[in-house]
């Protein structure tokens, strides 16, 4: 069953942390990657740049038009994600808990399972 | 001999040339990847040079040859083992038997199903690496990882290479039929990818099904096995429209079912029940053959589909057959007793949102008249299930009731 895990950020939360807490939430992601690698659980996984770098593009009458992001006025934002392939959803929450983010107030880790899926998977 | 027989060859010839090496050398692990390999370079030589005489000698002397490579890196050493490998006159080994050894041994306990479901299609169905990631949608690496991870787990549990016996046998074969089961449900219950990818695994569960019987034709539960997957094979064409849309089974056009397959089925079942034993494949081809014993939807015996959910119920509890089961008590005692027993499945929390229950329940509201009703839990059977096709069917559903 595939999953996608995907962690939404507070960018205030993450500023506020000292450098060895961001270094300890990388390597953590580092040593889940790793260990997903060597199960045969990791799909992909991807990290979007910081919301104030995001655009919203909408298109009225024919012409688009581009606004600065982010598009919800929300605290939280996706930061990025892991798309696994497990045996079930107990297992998917399994390996959710395993990121470092879930240890950090502010920051949150979302599990859906995968409806539809289409794309390069040699990529 | 053309491509596609080569590869039927392979595909036959893979599992007993595994078997012997794992006989002859043990360690699974370096002769999986032997194999793999003497299989490489007959895909390439035989479409080109011809089949030779004795491709299961050839393969096991390829095999032993790259086996020995792999193990001795002394130049010396290999060259004069490998010598010594291409004279070895292959053993008269029951191969047959190896390739269940070699089953049982992918379905190891000590791995997830889904690893004992790719460790069988590579080892026993001889898919490679790359076929079976796209069967399941995942990339190359994705699955090489696994199989890869899976061998070494059945090395560190020391496995040898021989049949459990007595009841740890008859445990071990239930998890080899759940395994066929469950690469047969990937390729029946196709929900997105490639379809052609997808009916393929449904060809190897039946074939492996087949090997399986093959080898212990007086076990019932195997013979049931494989009728299931017949008589579910057999609606293939008639469950789905050309655009991929859930054709229900009262719905489907019986003239699109197999009938040589569904003759086949039948007498398989009939020949399962005359056994002691009576096990849940057994039962649930039982009640696949009454379905396709049917002309009609209308001609269904659902007197008899019901008395078999009774007795499924009392071998193999479970709420997914409580809830079939109300199905057909619906049809017999009308749309309310099925209501009152799916009633006794709300504290099951395995059945807690789940969209079968509510789609169930959808489909008998709809029948006492309770069209309100029967709208919103089409609606939340939509929202909870995780296959497109069955989303769009219900929400059709819910859209010819919406008030």
């Amino acid at each position: 069953m595939k999953f996608l895990i995907s962690m939404h950020i507070n960018p205030a939360v993450l500023e506020s942390l000292t450098e060895e807490e961001k270094a300890a939430i990388g390597e953590g992601h580092g040593r889940f990657i790793q260990a997903l690698k060597e199960s045969g659980e990791l799909i992909h996984t991807l990290a979007l740049v910081d919301p104030s770098q995001a655009a919203v593009v909408s298109v009225r009458n024919g012409q688009p038009a581009v606004t600065d992001g982010p598009f919800l006025e929300a605290k939280e934002f996706l930061g990025g994600f892991y798309l696994v392939d497990c045996e079930n959803k107990e297992r998917a929450l399994e390996l959710a808990a395993q990121i470092p983010d879930t240890a950090i107030e502010g920051l949150g880790v979302e599990v859906r399972q995968v409806m539809f899926a289409d794309g390069n998977l040699e990529a | 001999m053309t491509e596609p027989a080569v590869e039927d060859l392979l595909r036959e010839l893979t599992p007993q040339v595994l078997g012997a090496l794992v006989r002859r050398y043990g360690q699974f692990e370096d002769c999986e990847d032997a194999v793999q390999e003497a299989v490489l370079a007959a895909t390439v030589q035989w479409p080109a040079d011809g089949v030779p005489n004795n491709p299961h000698g050839w393969l096991v002397t390829v095999a032993s040859r790259r086996l020995i490579d792999h193990m001795r890196s002394d130049h010396a050493r290999r060259e004069r083992e490998s010598a010594a490998a291409t004279e070895v006159v292959p053993e008269e080994v029951p191969s047959a038997d190896d390739t269940l050894v070699l089953l049982f041994l992918c379905c190891h306990p000590a791995l997830t199903p889904s690893s004992q479901t790719a460790l069988t299609l590579r080892a026993v169905g001889g898919l490679t690496t790359a076929e079976i990631a796209r069967a399941f949608l995942v990339p190359e690496a994705t699955m090489a990882a696994r199989i890869s991870r899976a061998k070494q787990r059945i090395r560190a549990a020391g496995s040898s290479f021989t049949l459990p016996s007595g009841p740890a046998r008859e445990e071990r074969l239930r998890v080899v039929l759940h395994v066929l089961y469950l690469i047969f449900n990937e390729g029946y219950t196709a929900s997105s990818g490639s379809e052609l990818l997808r009916a393929d695994l449904a060809h190897e569960a039946i074939r492996l099904a087949r090997m399986v019987r093959a080898q212990l034709p007086d076990d019932d539960e195997v013979t049931g096995l494989l009728a299931l997957m017949l008589l579910n094979h057999a609606r293939r064409e008639a469950r789905t429209t050309a655009s991929g849309d859930l054709v229900p089974l009262d719905e489907q056009d019986r003239t699109k079912w197999d009938r040589d397959l569904i003759a086949e089925g039948t007498e398989l079942v009939k020949a399962s029940l005359a056994g002691p034993a009576l096990g849940p494949y057994q039962l649930q081809a039982a009640i696949a053959a009454t379905h396709a014993d049917a002309d009609t939807a209308e001609e269904t015996d659902w007197a008899q589909v019901h008395a078999l959910y009774l007795i499924l119920e009392r071998v193999a509890p479970n709420p997914m057959v409580t809830l079939n089961r109300a199905i057909a008590l619906a049809e017999t005692g009308g749309a309310p007793a099925g209501l009152a027993l799916l009633a006794t499945l709300d504290g099951d929390e395995r059945m807690a949102g789940h969209h079968r229950l509510l789609s169930v329940r959808a489909h008998l509201l709809e029948k006492t008249g309770d069209l309100t009703a029967a709208y919103e839990h089409y609606r939340r059977a939509a929202q909870a299930t995780a296959s497109l096709a069955e989303q769009r069917h219900l929400r059709a559903r819910a859209a010819r009731l919406r008030p």
